[in-house]
C-alpha cells in the first residue's frame, strides 16, 4: 500500500531533498533553508506535545504572517493537530468566538492580541496554553498557561513520534463570514488540500527554481496554494507583510527586487497595481505565472495588466472556500479594446466534477444557468459543531456528494462557466466573502442604531459597493465618521461598509422585513 | 495652507463621508488609522492628490501613518512638495 503524502510530509521531503534551499524568505528579509525551516517547525510541534495536543485538536494562530507563524502551522501539522488562522487585527470578540468555538487546545498569539485569550468565550473555553510572539507573556493567573516563544529553543528540533494522519484526517479549519452573524468554520481535510496541490502540481508546473509570493493572509484559502505549493517542490516562498500587501504602490518594486517567478492574489490589488504600481518602469520579467481568484477582475484593468505583464500566464481562479479552486480560466494573450465583459470563470479542475442545477432541481441543460454544485476529493469535511448547515449544502447525485457554492453560472460555447452572481446574500468584496446579516449585526451593536440594513452593489468597472442604512432610536444623532469608527471596533476591515445614510425608519415590505429592494433602488439612484 | 486643509476636507467628505457634516470632519481626526479611510480609499485620495497638486509621493510616504492619517498631516505634506 503507498503511503499517503501528508500537507507536512511536503516540508519534510524537501528538507531532506533541498536542505540547503531557501524555504522561506520572511517580511524583516530573513532567509531560512529548507533544513531549518523543518526544525523550526519541530520545535513547535514538541512544544505542542508537551502541553499536551494530541491528534485531531484544534490550535489557533492569531499572528503576523512570517516565518514564526509558517512555522507554527507545519508544527501544528507535525503533531498530528489542526490549524485555526485568524487574522490578529481583527475585534478579540470575533477571534475569541472563533477560537472557543472550535475549542482550540492550545494557540499561538502575538503580543498585541494577547486579550482575546484573557477572557473565556461564551462558551466558557480557556486553551490550555497559549505561547506569545513579539513580546513578554502576560502572568499566568485562572487563565491559560502562559509560555513565551523564546522556549521554542529549548525544544528537540526533530519531528516528535506521532501517528501519521491519513487522508480524511481534519488538517485546518478556515472561519469565514456567516449568515447568523457568527463566522462559521469550513473544516479541511489533509487530502482536500493536497488534492488541490497536486492539480497546482500540473497545471503550474513549479520547480525548485520558483519564487512564490504569499499575499493572501493565512485564514484565506488562496494560502493554500501559497503555502504548500513551494514547499512540495522546494522551491522558495517570499512572505508579504500584512502592511506590504496593501501598499500597491510597492508591489512592483517587491516583485522586481525578488525575482518572483509566481504570483497569486485577489484582483483588487492588482488592478490598485496597474493603476499605482508603476509596473511599466518595474521589470517583472521573472514572473512566469499569475494567479487571482476570489472575486470579478474589472476588465479595464486586466487588459492593462496584460499589456504590462505580455509575457505571463495569467490565471482566473475561482472557488468558494469549501471547495477551493475548482474551476480556471487561462485568459488570453491579447485583451480586445472593446471587451467589457468579465472573462468566464472557465472549465472544472481536473480533480473536481460540476453539475449545474436549474430552477426545477433538474441539471440544467447546456448553455441555460443554474446553481454550481462541486463533488470530489477537493469538498469539504463539513461545517464545524455544525451538522445542519453541513447538511444542508450538500445534495446526492448518482450516489456522489456534491457542494452547492451557491453561485450561478451558465456555460458558454466553448465549455467555459461564466459566474453571474450569488445566490442569497453574499458578497464578494476584495475577495473575501462578507454575509451582509453581519455586518448588520455589527451596526446593531450600536447604542444608537435602532434598524440596520447593509445592502451592496456593483458600480461601472465591478467593485462591490457595501451601502450601510440606519434608523436611530429616539433623540439619538447618528453621523458617518461615528458610523465608520463603530464598525472599524466590531468589523474587519474589508467588511466596513462604504456609505452610509440615516432614514427616520426603514421601509418595509408587506410582510414587515425590512425592504431590500427598496432601499436598493433609493441607494443606486444616488 | 489652510487653503489644502479646506480642499482635503472638501474632497474627503464628497467622495468617502457623503452625508456627513463639515464640523465633525477636524484637522486631527484620525482618518486610516480609525477605520474611516481603507487603504484603497487611501491610495485614491493619494493619486487624487498627486493629479490635483502636480506632485508624488513615494511608497514610503504613503504607507506612513504619520503623514497619511489626519488632514493636518496630509496637508503639511502637499505644503512641503509645493513649497
Amino acid at each position: 500500500m503507498s503511503t499517503f503524502t501528508t500537507l507536512s510530509d511536503y516540508l519534510e521531503n524537501s528538507a531532506v531533498r533541498v536542505p540547503d534551499r531557501p524555504a522561506v524568505i520572511d517580511p524583516s528579509g530573513l532567509s531560512v533553508s529548507y533544513r531549518e525551516f523543518d526544525q523550526r517547525a519541530n520545535r513547535v510541534a514538541n512544544w505542542l506535545v508537551s502541553v499536551g495536543v494530541r491528534p485531531g485538536d484544534r490550535v489557533g494562530i492569531c499572528l503576523p504572517k512570517g516565518v514564526d507563524s509558517l512555522s507554527c502551522i507545519f508544527g501544528i501539522l507535525k503533531c498530528g493537530g489542526v490549524y485555526v488562522p485568524v487574522d490578529y487585527t481583527a475585534p478579540k470578540e470575533r477571534n475569541r468566538y472563533i477560537f472557543s468555538n472550535c475549542q482550540v487546545k492550545a494557540a499561538f498569539v502575538h503580543r498585541s492580541a494577547v486579550a482575546v485569550f484573557e477572557e473565556p468565550g461564551d462558551n466558557g473555553h480557556v486553551p490550555g496554553a497559549v505561547m506569545v510572539f513579539g513580546g513578554e507573556a502576560p502572568s499566568s493567573g485562572g487563565g491559560p498557561a502562559w509560555a513565551a516563544s523564546e522556549g521554542l529553543a529549548a525544544q528537540a528540533a526533530t519531528r516528535p513520534d506521532v501517528p501519521r494522519r491519513g487522508p480524511g484526517d481534519l488538517a485546518y479549519i478556515l472561519y469565514t463570514s456567516g449568515s447568523t452573524g457568527l463566522p462559521k468554520g469550513v473544516m479541511l481535510s489533509q487530502e482536500n488540500g493536497t488534492s488541490y496541490v497536486d492539480w497546482c502540481t500540473d497545471v503550474f508546473r513549479p520547480t525548485e527554481n520558483d519564487r512564490f509570493t504569499s499575499h493572501a493572509p493565512f485564514h484565506f484559502d488562496l494560502s493554500i496554494l501559497d503555502i504548500y505549493v513551494p514547499m512540495k517542490h522546494g522551491a522558495a516562498l517570499y512572505v508579504i507583510s500584512e502592511e506590504l500587501g496593501k501598499n500597491a504602490a510597492a508591489l512592483g518594486t517587491f516583485i522586481e527586487q525578488n525575482r518572483i517567478t509566481c504570483w497569486y492574489s485577489v484582483p483588487s490589488i492588482l488592478s490598485l497595481m496597474t493603476q499605482f504600481g508603476k509596473l511599466d518602469q518595474c521589470d517583472c520579467s521573472s514572473l512566469r505565472i499569475v494567479n487571482f481568484a476570489g472575486e470579478v477582475f474589472p476588465v479595464k484593468y486586466l487588459r492593462r495588466l496584460r499589456e504590462v505583464w505580455p509575457h505571463v500566464e495569467l490565471y482566473n481562479l475561482y472557488g468558494p472556500t469549501e471547495t477551493n479552486v475548482c474551476t480556471y480560466y487561462k485568459v488570453p494573450d491579447t485583451i480586445p479594446p472593446e471587451r467589457e465583459e468579465p472573462y468566464p470563470i472557465g472549465k472544472t479542475c481536473s480533480h473536481c466534477k460540476d453539475l449545474v442545477i436549474g430552477d426545477d432541481g433538474r441539471p440544467a441543460p447546456a448553455g441555460e444557468e443554474g446553481l454550481l454544485y462541486i463533488a470530489g476529493k477537493p469538498v469539504l469535511m463539513g461545517y464545524w459543531a455544525d451538522p445542519e448547515r453541513t447538511e444542508r449544502a450538500f445534495i446526492t447525485h448518482d450516489g456522489e456528494r456534491y457542494y452547492n457554492t451557491g453561485d450561478i453560472v451558465r456555460r458558454d460555447e466553448s465549455g467555459d462557466f461564466i459566474f453571474l452572481g450569488r445566490k442569497d446574500r453574499m458578497v464578494k468584496r476584495h475577495g473575501y466573502r462578507i454575509e451582509l446579516g453581519e455586518i448588520e449585526a455589527a451596526l446593531y451593536k450600536h447604542p444608537g442604531v435602532a434598524e440596520a440594513a447593509a445592502i451592496a452593489y456593483s458600480v461601472e468597472g465591478g467593485a462591490v459597493i457595501i451601502h450601510a442604512v440606519l434608523s436611530g432610536k429616539p433623540g439619538q444623532q447618528l453621523g458617518v465618521i461615528a458610523m465608520k469608527q463603530h464598525s472599524a471596533k466590531n468589523l474587519p476591515a474589508y467588511m466596513i461598509p462604504d456609505t452610509f445614510a440615516f432614514l427616520p425608519k426603514l421601509p418595509q415590505t408587506s410582510t414587515g422585513k425590512i425592504d431590500y429592494q427598496t432601499l436598493l433602488k433609493q441607494a443606486r439612484g444616488g | 495652507m489652510s487653503d489644502i486643509k479646506e480642499y482635503l476636507r472638501d474632497y474627503i467628505l464628497q467622495e468617502f463621508l457623503p452625508g456627513e457634516s463639515r464640523e465633525n470632519l477636524t484637522d486631527d481626526l484620525p482618518l486610516r488609522t480609525s477605520g474611516i479611510l481603507n487603504s484603497i480609499k487611501l491610495l485614491q485620495l493619494i493619486g487624487h492628490l498627486e493629479e490635483k497638486y502636480k506632485i508624488a509621493f513615494d511608497a514610503h510616504e504613503a504607507g506612513n501613518v504619520a503623514y497619511f492619517d489626519t488632514i493636518d498631516g496630509m496637508a503639511n505634506l502637499v505644503e512641503q512638495k509645493i513649497g
